[in-house]
């Protein structure tokens, strides 16, 4: 029953042979067709510039004041690409591959070779556009490492490569809504989908600053809407990052997948107090050139640049000798949440261990800079200050953050970090063609669970994003499309949009009725905690066990004593944000029931009952092999579909980066 | 680095509506930790204010690490408030010392008027960028990246000025409420790749007619955008926007 529309033909000819045969929309009958884009990150601004360019009605809409506001602006280190222009032994086959081996065997083969496939478009397209990636003396563009390969394909743009990607799509979205192509509705929230006979057919949104509900008609309806990382209440995501158009999209019959699946970054900021509203990555690009260890006595609080070479443990490096400092991320969180949980963590918490960047200011910065300069025998301190200026050039925006936040000079003292939530791999189930199981209803970028597997490789999450929003949809909405030329507009006053309107609304009174004596704030933290605790880097049966009662319990006490001030008819913030973390309950108990399930460690996935004598992730393929696919039946109540996972060509290894 | 613990006095521009006349409220605020962020430290007050049975205050922000543009808050006279080269969300309570009064106000300028409290719409940059802040080039269209080699040093000043968040601080400073900084950077960041060169002059022309039409003001070289400018956007842009702009209206063909 779940069908994943996978074409025929071997994996490197799949996607050829998809655009060969899909079905195609003729341009007289794409003026006649509206699609509605909800979210404009790089996958929705770039799938409503390209739709729009192609002759669609679009509709787009975002909860911010602009579409350049989206959460992939903040997107830091770069974004992959087999382009092979290093020459050192890159291609589509490689990229897939690691994004495969990265992703530890959970993600589907076709879908992450398709991925690869298109990588070279992105940049290529991106280029055209104008997005500035750093370049080289020759003119050329230029390529840094990252975490969990062995060869340079990430393009970037300083520490704000994300910035950038989504200022080009967003630049090419207003192109077309000055074309009159795309109606952009800015400060909007979508609350609910409307279906008519099985097929999404429309939204339900409000207008964030008068309070009115709207109802808007589309031959389809593309969610994306980003992650879910907020549900941990701190993550690295925006304070407005949400899950409730997805969640809306779960209770109309959307299966959600392995919504367990989250990304835990190993280079945070640490967080500081209570009062912490968010937490600040720092890029994990920076791992190319910062060493991360903690004192090699448990308990030492000397200052770090008191504390010998000799009395330092690198634990990257002395644990996975061959990746060091770029193993992938999980490997690299865990490792760090193990130090700290035995005594090495420094800072006044204990939560965080340094990454130095000493050792590669002098050594590799600064000699190749002196060298370049043709100064003979320079001393350290001439090694210090030349390493520091070129730094400043690849990283600067990064340092000037962490010294803002933390009032401590990265280029003289090593950084604090510490693991904090990222990025989810789960998501919407979707099939080959991004629809999710309501027909017409698609997902895309990190709203889908599709491409990532358990984890997601650094520098994949900007690729994936506008790989499915300028090349994949393109081409499969036309294969729905092609079948809808003869559907006329549906009113909007039909029984249908009534409903869902009036299901809205109903929701929204009951919110602002309750008129309890708690903030809507106080639930999110609470519910945040409960899933750090037990949904966060490590799981067990017991914990998960626990917080599936601890959660439910606090569903029932929001749903009684929560306190929103103002009224409905009226721009509420507090009420905006009540009915996102409402949505964020009840997702924190299928994550736990999903976690639950899979008794395996795997990527971000680290199930204490399921572990090497060394303390390694074990996987367990033969039981765990397939993509959990819930379904909605009612409160508390789930039904677990599964796909099954088949490796034609990266046949699954056990992962070692030692 | 010391951390401490301060009582302060803030007072807050309160407007229901865009079409209340608005007046400014007085709160004090307890026991702010000096590593707390400055919109944290709003949070403590609007929890306390929802506690009291208070409307919250009204405020635009996201990603708060900088770089989504949204936050905009005037402190004390100066947009996002006394820190070099930051945004709000970035600037840390450390900057204040126990017993400070902070005065916050929204952004002021007639093309962004005020949607409640201290959140306004700044929906004309959306606008201005329509009029030409783009190269038009479809999906699809592109040749390969590396094709058209770029001066490093000319990819790095296009760089530079791309780096603008359309945040709006440089019209919150200016006394004309000139939007000159944020079109001038678009231009630029245009105006310096080979790939922006076939529209530059339309862009120049359209773009700043779109800011006229919008009620920004006009430019008078005080520099209070480039002083105040979270992302340290070049004030030469403007030189470059005009230089643009002139050699487009001179030319016959566009």
């Amino acid at each position: 029953m779940l069908d994943s529309k996978i074409p025929s033909g071997t994996l490197d000819q799949k996607w050829t042979s998809y655009k060969g045969h899909c079905k195609l929309v003729n341009p007289a009958n794409k003026r006649k067709l509206e699609v509605i884009v909800v979210g404009t990150g790089l996958a929705g601004a770039s799938a409503a510039a390209s739709l729009g360019e192609l002759g669609y009605q679009v509709k787009a809409f975002c909860f911010q004041d602009s579409p350049r506001r989206a959460h992939s602006i903040a997107a830091q280190g770069g974004i992959n690409a087999a382009k092979n222009y290093q020459n050192d032994g890159d291609s589509v086959y490689r990229l897939f591959y690691d994004t495969i081996k990265g992703g530890d065997y959970r993600a589907r083969e076709a879908n992450v070779h398709r991925l690869a496939e298109v990588s070279v478009n992105i940049i290529d397209q991106c280029v055209a556009q104008g997005v500035p990636f750093a370049r080289e003396y020759g003119g050329l563009l230029n390529n840094r490492s990252f975490g969990g390969t062995q060869v340079k394909r990430t393009f970037y743009a300083a520490g704000q490569t994300g910035q950038q990607l989504l200022i080009g799509a967003y630049q090419a979205l207003e192109r077309q809504v000055a074309l009159g192509n795309v109606t952009m509705h800015t400060r909007h929230e979508m609350l609910d989908v409307v279906v008519i006979d099985g097929k999404a057919r429309g939204i339900i949104c409000r207008n964030l600053v008068t309070g009115e509900l709207e109802r808007h008609f589309g031959h389809a309806v593309l969610l994306c809407t980003g992650g879910y990382g907020n549900v941990f209440y701190l993550s690295t995501n925006a304070m407005g990052s949400n899950v409730t158009a997805a969640w809306k999209a779960h209770k109309k019959g959307a299966y959600f997948a392995n919504p367990c699946f989250t990304q835990i970054h190993p280079t945070c900021i640490p967080v500081s107090g209570d009062h912490q509203s968010k937490l600040t990555l720092m890029s994990e690009s920076l791992r190319n050139d910062g060493r991360i260890w903690v004192p090699a006595k448990a308990g030492d609080k000397r200052p770090a640049n008191d504390i010998p070479e000799e009395e330092r443990d690198y634990f990257l490096e002395r644990r996975y000798p061959a990746f060091g400092n770029l193993v992938p991320r999980d490997v690299a969180s865990r490792a760090a949440k193990e130090r700290c949980d035995a005594g090495y963590g420094v800072g006044t918490t204990g939560q965080a261990v340094y990454l130095d960047f000493k050792y590669n200011l002098i050594n590799k910065y600064g000699k190749a800079e002196a060298n370049k300069q043709g100064i003979q025998h320079p001393d350290t301190d001439t090694l210090i200050r030349l390493g520091k200026e070129v730094v400043k050039e690849e990283y600067g925006n990064l340092f000037d953050m962490y010294e803002k936040i933390t009032g401590e000079n990265p280029y003289e003292v090593p950084m604090r970090i510490y693991p904090a939530v990222h990025y989810t791999m789960g998501g919407l189930w979707v099939d080959y063609e991004l629809m999710t199981s309501v027909k017409g209803l698609y997902a895309l970028g990190e709203a889908n669970f599709s491409d990532h597997g358990a984890n997601r490789l650094g520098a994949s999450a900007l690729m994936q994003g506008l790989a499915d929003g300028y090349f994949v949809i393109p081409y499969t909405i036309g294969n729905y499309l092609a079948d809808e030329i003869a559907t006329k507009p549906i009113p909007t006053d039909h029984p249908a949009f009534i409903e869902a309107e009036q299901q809205a609304a109903d929701r929204i009174n009951k919110l602002i009725s309750i008129n309890g004596t708690k903030t809507v704030e106080s639930f999110h933290k609470r519910l945040g905690k409960i899933m750090w605790d037990q949904c966060g880097m490590a799981r067990s049966e017991k914990g998960l066990t626990k917080a599936i009662e601890e959660i439910r319990q606090l569903k029932k006490e929001f749903w009684s004593d929560v306190k929103i001030p103002g009224s409905v008819n009226e721009m509420n913030p507090e009420l905006d944000k009540a009915g996102r973390v409402a949505d964020f309950i009840e997702l924190g108990e299928l994550m736990c029931i999903d976690a639950l399930d899979r008794n395996e460690s795997c990527g971000g996935h680290f199930r204490e009952e399921s572990q090497t004598e060394e303390g390694e992730a074990l996987r367990d393929d033969q039981q765990y092999a397939y993509v959990a696919a819930w379904a909605y039946q009612s409160e508390n109540n789930w039904q677990l579909n599964k796909e099954p996972l088949t490796f034609e060509v990266a046949k699954p290894s056990q992962r070692s980066y030692k | 680095m010391q951390h401490y613990t301060m009582n302060l006095t803030l007072k807050v521009w309160r407007q229901k509506n865009a079409n209340d006349s608005g007046h400014f409220e007085t709160y004090p605020v307890k026991d702010i930790s000096s590593e707390m962020s400055f919109l944290e430290m709003i949070d403590v007050l609007n929890e306390q204010l929802i506690k009291d049975g208070k409307e919250p205050i009204a405020f635009d922000h996201d990603c708060r690490e900088g770089i989504c543009g949204m936050c905009s808050m005037y402190i004390n006279g100066r947009p996002h408030g006394p820190w070099q080269h930051n945004t709000t969300c970035q600037l840390h309570m450390r900057a204040y010392n126990d017993g400070d009064t902070i005065v916050v106000e929204p952004w002021r300028a007639n093309a962004f008027p005020v949607i409640k409290d201290l959140m306004v719409d700044r929906s004309a940059f959306d606008r201005i960028i329509q009029a030409g802040g783009y190269i038009s080039v479809n999906t699809g269209n592109a040749v390969d990246a590396n094709a058209t080699p770029i001066e490093k040093d000319k990819a790095d000043d296009a760089f530079a000025a791309a780096a603008c968040i359309g945040c709006g601080a440089c019209v919150a400073a200016c006394k004309n409420s000139s939007a000159m900084l944020f079109v001038g950077a678009k231009v630029s960041h245009l105006a310096l790749l080979p790939q922006g060169s076939p529209e530059r002059k339309n862009r120049a022309l359209n773009m700043v007619a779109q800011m006229d039409k919008e009620g920004f003001g006009a430019c008078t070289n005080t520099g209070a955008c480039e002083a105040v400018c979270p992302k340290g956007i070049s004030i030469e842009n403007i030189a470059r926007l005009n230089r643009e702009y002139m050699m487009a209206g001179l030319s016959d063909d566009k």
